[in-house]
């Protein structure tokens, strides 16, 4: 008898019958209200929770429930596989529902502030006692902050994943791998620190006749050494998944390494690279610390990122947040939806950009 | 156009491992030569040697002489690039770049050698398309993805690219091992055609292939796992198949091979 034939015991590999009962739909859908039914009498019986907890209660009855009549009615295989398949999905739904949340809590809490002198004016002489006052100080200053660190963070992290993927050989490129690596975990506050000690109160002072100057430009450069390691990593595992017989093909024209990364490599991997670069910018659009630090947070409006503080949509959040006003709150909120609109405008309008225009997928 | 190549005891490395030992033949103008053997036996390797595309992988290296008409491809001053235009090279499985359009990727070459003007582009693109038997298929959807085509479709997009930029020789590396027997027969035929024109090398699994096409037939072969391959024999096809002068041909013709 060979290995192939012998019965594991428990298993039968050659069963007589290949059909199975199925749970219908009904029984599936009886178990979920039930399940809700008896997690809300539960819930609200005691007075223990609201709604959240209803819902938690009732996936958790629903999954026990479905499992223990799955396994009554299609065997313990196919019991386990549906149990699986409803707790994947119950985890999505749960994954999904904060974000909602979150959303749902920024529009209607942002929309009472949403309004043309929110964007059209700064807090410059607005006392406790002012209804109105607006970000239009603090949009430009995210706005020319984040261009700036982008301008400095994506070139250098881009050459750097080039590097490392396409020329670092040895113990140079595993160092720099490694320091990148470490870099991602440096807290924003430190980078902030970081350029605070470094160009605020070190190098500014000999542009500013020995006087230390917080600005716009010092709190880009702290951004962009949060921006870099994201875009290095980011751009490093696109450029690794371009396959080697692409970059031989183009080798075997007769281009050169430099032409084949600049016309072969780099437009393949674009779309990835993007997105990278879209995380690190958002990461950096909602920094307050480094801002606070380095960029002070002037009240006022202020189109000079090299002279002079600034402010920013996450830094106005901050401290409208902790402000005392009964105004402030609205405005904290409508700053706050405000940012992720421009994220999500930002991320949107550069993923357009780097889809192939005539060769769309 | 085409081009003699000669190698003299080329021997090729990856790292300290030898992948081939001194192998040595000559490679006429205008003929189709097929290198057979086992998987591992350094026939690829021999291959991408002719191009120099041996030395695009880490630590690889090679010793010995390769000539194209009396120029040795790995003088120190040689420019790669010159010699890769020289000695074209069609891979095992087709790669046209995703980012370009078939008219893109037909004249890629060429437009990223720095050939900028339309007219000159247009009528290579239509000239090697019609070469590699592709233009009906494709002339008019050119500006559709590369990627979209067939297998066999995206082989032959690959060989115009290949021939656009007009090189003496045409290295191919088992380039019908990934398609059905219809588009191989429409690559065979190419291959024909092209004869004309240049020298053409192929590595080759398929010994009915290598029969069916080639005027000289090289048979590589491995004593054992990790040692190096070596040229067995090299002699007109006919022979080879029908009457070989070293018993180890004979067995790997035969089917009789390890």
């Amino acid at each position: 008898m060979s290995v192939l034939e012998k019965q594991v015991p428990g298993v039968v590999m050659t069963p007589d019958n290949i059909r199975s009962r199925k749970l219908p739909v009904v029984t599936n859908v009886v178990i979920a209200v039930a399940a809700f039914a008896i997690a809300a009498a539960i819930v609200l019986g005691l007075d223990i929770g609201n709604w959240v907890l209803v819902a938690v209660f009732g996936a958790a009855f629903y999954l026990i429930g479905l499992s223990v009549v799955a396994g009554r009615i299609e065997g313990k295989r196919a019991a386990r596989n549906r149990t699986m398949k409803a707790l994947i999905y119950t985890a999505c739904v749960l994954a999904v529902l904060p974000l909602i949340s979150v959303i749902w809590t920024l529009v209607t809490k942002g929309l009472a502030r949403f309004d043309a002198d929110f964007f059209g004016s700064s807090m410059n002489n607005i006392g406790a006692r002012d209804a109105n006052g607006g970000a239009y100080h603090a949009i430009i200053g995210t706005l020319e902050q984040v261009g700036l660190a982008t301008l400095m963070a994506v070139p250098v992290g881009v050459l750097g994943a080039i590097y490392l993927v396409e020329y670092g050989r040895g113990k140079f490129a595993g160092t720099v791998r490694f320091f990148v690596d470490v870099m991602t975990g440096v807290p924003s506050i430190v980078a902030g620190l970081f350029v605070y000690t470094f160009w605020v109160l070190g190098v500014s002072p000999i542009f500013n006749d020995g006087r230390p100057q917080a600005s716009g430009f010092a709190a880009a450069m702290a951004l962009a050494v949060l921006m870099l390691p994201t875009v290095v990593r980011s751009t490093e595992e696109m450029l690794r998944l371009v396959p080697g017989p692409l970059r031989e093909g183009s080798y075997a024209l007769g281009v050169p390494q430099w032409k084949t990364i600049l016309r072969v490599v780099l437009p393949t991997a674009l779309p990835g690279i993007v997105t990278g670069i879209m995380l690190a910018v958002a990461r950096a659009a909602g920094e307050t610390a480094p801002v606070l630090l380095a960029a002070g947070g002037l009240a006022a409006i202020n189109f000079n990122p090299f002279e002079g503080g600034q402010s920013s949509l996450a830094l106005f959040v901050y401290q409208q947040a902790g402000d005392g006003s009964k105004f402030a709150p609205d405005r904290a909120w409508t700053a706050a939806l405000t940012l992720v609109a421009l994220v999500l405008i930002l991320t949107v309008a550069a993923k357009l950009l780097a889809r192939r225009n005539k060769l769309s997928r | 156009m085409a081009k003699r190549i000669e190698a003299s005891n080329v021997s090729s490395y990856y790292g300290s491992f030898k992948a081939i030992d001194s192998v040595s033949m000559t490679v006429e103008p205008k003929t189709i030569t097929a290198l057979i053997g086992p998987s591992g036996c350094g026939k690829s390797t021999f291959l991408r040697s002719i191009n120099r595309m041996h030395e695009v992988l880490p630590g690889a290296r090679i010793e010995g002489s390769l000539t194209i008409d009396d120029q040795n491809i790995y003088d120190p001053d040689v420019d790669v690039t010159a010699v890769r235009r020289m000695i074209g090279m069609v891979f095992q499985r087709p790669n046209p770049f995703p980012t370009m359009s078939i008219y893109e990727n037909a004249v890629a070459g060429l437009k990223l050698n720095g050939v900028k003007k339309k007219s000159v582009l247009d009528e290579a693109a239509e000239k090697s398309l019609r070469s590699a038997n592709l233009w009906d298929e494709v002339k008019d959807r050119l500006d559709r993805p590369g990627a979209g085509l067939s297998g066999g479709q995206q082989q032959r997009l690959c060989i115009a690219r290949t021939i656009a930029v007009q090189p003496q020789v045409v290295l191919m590396d088992e380039p019908c091992s990934a398609l059905d027997p219809i588009s191989t027969l429409a690559i065979e035929d190419l291959m024909f055609k092209l004869k004309d024109q240049f020298t053409i090398i192929i590595v080759t699994h398929n010994m009915q292939q290598a029969a069916r096409v080639s005027d000289k037939t090289g048979f590589f072969s491995i004593e054992k796992t990790g040692d190096p391959g070596r040229l067995i024999e090299y002699d007109d096809t006919q022979k080879i198949f029908s009457n070989p002068s070293q018993k180890k041909t004979e067995d790997y013709i035969t089917g009789r091979f390890g």
